[in-house]
């Protein structure tokens, strides 16, 4: 069923489709709406779930990391400042192996404080052991929660999964989105079988510590799983695809790639306004084309690689730094890491940073730049403030 | 006796010889039986018990951190009923798990009213790190980050009144304990888990390692703390204390002179006017909650 709907309330309605049984979480600018809308429904009886109304974010993920345990299905949001207090814990529940689903609203990092979209928040837990998938507009918000659930309780993953959309573009922009209905939600998301719990027939420890003779051993296997993960979401997709008519079979998108000499590259909303600077490009006789990266942990290097094969400059744009480094974001790492040195040039762009408008000029100017073979490069910069 | 015959914490740990929380898990977990699942925090007593590969729990056990055992606890009770399951949702936290870090996680729990039970075991340190002090310890005690010194008797602060401030939180039963009279404990932990909503009970286990002493005397300096008036058995039922376990007091001294920790009270001169401090400490707890057995007059 299309509706015109606000993004939080789609994700807020997929989140109701997926059947957590437990739902925790503190509001925090701008992911408030999701949970908002959470607490409707469970008053309401349209969810039926335990709401618990924490303290504070780290009890947040804390009671959903118990809760996972003790073997039901469990799902968060959050972003920003309520990300990073969560840190210790987002560690905790990757290395526990517990598929718990939290949605990131996207915003960016303090101080100063500041409310609005970039990707620093979620970027700066990448080597936490959760996948994390980037959606470009409020279906794929919705859409990305089933596969999230999906990929993450599945036997060979059994990570957690951030679902991270941008904060006010897609949380509080109303678009139409396509609500699938129950049956066919439950017919690609059975019940949550937990692979183990906390259960006083059947006792076993959870979280117990380990010794340099053990710890490694879980470090790797975490990161086996990631890897594995790659082909599971692969596979969700597929399926998704063919239940619901969205394809979800690839990791990466291509818009006007195949024939493009440069290539922009970016996660997140931010796509769609590359799509249209794509086709203005296009129409001005530029061979520019864009790539979109939906899920960055785990990172799709075959994808990438091969989306890229034909092309001789890949702009990267980064709405995130990752400060000091030559490379500048967390983006532009893998994607040269994936090209490889026989590939096309690989920059990567700052910019957006804090909500800062990104144009459609902007992403011409990022092309004629990568053209250029202009590196370390702030777009947006505001020189007369420094 | 008790009667219970099942052990629930089993005896493969690797706790110090006399460890007085180790005791205490194998107290808790026999009172509360088997339909128990037990929710941990950081500390001496997780790493004692669950080296990987091995676990000394016969209960369904789990640890995340430090400082959210409460919201952990929060979330199981949380799931088991969804579930419509009936197993009691235990917590076993240090004194540092639950005065210091995890205070904010156990407000959450107590005002939100998960029917949990939430006990504290009560080292009066940091054990695990190797004996810092906590808002558990006492004062004057000598610990690594309170240490005596040529400016300083010790700790500053007396123990932090966390029983009072759970119970300000609407607890039905707030208790303490001590693993030096195992029946009123497990009695105690039973009271607990049939009580319906957020329960508390601290739990006073001596530390042989942290405060210096003979790990043969663990029950000796656990009697002699509450005959002293240092430490009080009470319990609080909705607000009120109920009931407190009276004691012929003796002077503060001999259980002073029984640990390291506060060897430096005594040496190279006795230090009466610190010492007639922690009298008044006890004093102030013996009127409190009137614990002391009054001698009937002979006239
Ligand atoms: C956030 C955080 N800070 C510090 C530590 C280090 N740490 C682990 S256990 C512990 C003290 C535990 O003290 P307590 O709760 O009293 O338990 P005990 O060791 O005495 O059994 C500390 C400081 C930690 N694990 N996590
Ligand atoms: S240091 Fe203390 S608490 Fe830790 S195992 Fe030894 S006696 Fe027990």
């Amino acid at each position: 069923m299309l509706q015109i709907m606000e993004g939080s309330h789609a994700v807020a309605e997929a989140v109701r489709l997926s059947r957590p049984e437990v739902v925790s979480a503190y509001p925090i600018t701008p992911q408030t709406h999701i949970v908002e809308r959470l607490a409707e429904m469970v008053a309401d009886g349209d969810l039926d779930a335990e709401y618990i109304c924490v303290e504070s974010e780290f009890s947040a993920l804390s009671s959903c990391l118990g809760a996972a345990c003790a073997g039901s299905r469990v799902y968060s949001a959050t972003t920003s400042q309520g990300l990073a207090f969560m840190a210790e814990v987002v560690f905790n529940v990757a290395g526990m192996r517990q598929p718990v689903v939290m949605t990131i609203a996207n915003r960016a990092l303090g101080a100063p404080l500041n409310i609005w979209n970039d990707h620093q928040d979620s970027l700066f837990l990448r080597d936490s052991g959760w996948m994390q998938m980037y959606a470009e507009d409020a279906q794929e918000s919705m859409d990305l929660h089933f596969l999230a659930y999906k990929a993450a309780e599945n036997y060979d993953v059994l990570l957690p999964a951030m679902v991270c959309f941008d904060g006010f573009i897609l949380t509080h922009t109303y678009e139409p989105v396509d609500i699938p209905t129950q049956e066919e939600v439950d017919s690609f998301l059975p019940a949550f079988k937990p692979y183990q719990r906390l259960d006083a027939k059947d006792p076993i420890s959870f979280g117990m510590y380990a010794t340099p003779d053990y710890y490694q051993e879980f470090r790797y296997e975490i990161h086996a799983a990631m890897i594995k993960a790659k082909k599971v979401l692969r596979e969700v997709g597929q399926e998704f695809s063919e239940t619901f008519g969205r394809d979800y079979s690839e990791l990466v998108e291509g818009y006007r790639l195949d024939d493009a000499d440069v290539a922009i590259v970016a996660i997140g909303s931010i796509c769609g306004t590359i799509k249209d600077a794509v086709d203005e490009m296009r129409e001005a006789g530029r061979k520019v084309g864009l790539l979109k990266i939906r899920s960055f942990r785990p990172f799709p290097y075959e994808e990438v690689r091969t989306a890229l094969s034909g092309v001789s400059k890949v702009a990267v744009l980064e709405k995130n730094i990752s400060i000091g480094s030559r490379m500048l974001g967390a983006v532009g790492l893998e994607v040269k890491d994936a090209v490889g040195k026989q590939g096309a040039d690989v920059y990567s762009y700052v910019g957006g940073l804090g909500g800062r408008d990104i144009r459609k000029r902007d992403i011409q100017k990022l092309a004629d730049w990568a053209e250029q073979g202009r590196n370390d490069c702030f777009f947006g910069l505001r020189e007369e403030l420094l | 006796m008790t009667g219970e015959e099942k052990e629930y914490f089993d005896a493969g740990h690797r706790a110090c010889g006399g460890c007085g929380p180790a005791l205490a898990a194998r107290l808790i977990t026999k009172a509360a039986g088997e339909n128990t699942i037990v929710v941990a925090s950081t500390g001496c007593m997780e790493v004692f018990s669950t080296p990987y590969p091995e676990t000394a729990w016969k209960t369904p056990w789990v640890h995340s951190l430090f400082q959210n055992a409460a919201a952990v606890a929060s979330g199981v009770e949380a799931s088991i009923k969804k579930q419509g399951r009936s197993e009691k949702v235990v917590v076993i936290a240090g004194d540092g798990a639950t005065f210091d870090i995890g205070i904010l996680c156990i407000s959450g729990l107590f005002e939100r009213g998960h029917d949990v039970t939430y006990i504290c075991y009560d080292n009066e340190a940091y054990m695990n790190t190797g004996i810092q002090r906590s808002g558990a310890t006492p004062y004057d005690a000598d610990t690594t980050t309170s240490p005596a010194g040529k400016l300083s008797t010790g700790n500053k602060r007396p123990k932090k009144d966390i029983p009072a401030i759970l119970a300000a939180h609407g607890s039905p039963y707030v208790a303490t304990a001590s693993v030096a009279y195992p029946a009123d404990l497990m009695k105690k932990v039973k009271k607990a888990i049939n009580t319906e909503g957020p329960c508390y009970i601290q739990v006073h286990t001596p530390c042989c390692t942290g405060w210096g002493f003979d790990g043969a005397k663990t029950m000796d300096i656990g009697k002699m703390a509450i005959n002293s008036g240092l430490w009080v058995n009470f319990e609080m039922e909705d607000g009120v204390v109920t009931k407190a376990k009276k004691v012929k007091r003796e002077p503060v001294d001999a259980y002073l002179k029984s640990q390291k920790r506060f060897r430096h009270l005594y040496r190279p001169a006795e230090n009466t006017e610190e010492i007639a401090k922690i009298q008044a400490i006890a004093d102030n707890n013996a009127e409190k909650y009137g614990i002391d057995i009054k001698m009937p007059d002979k006239n």
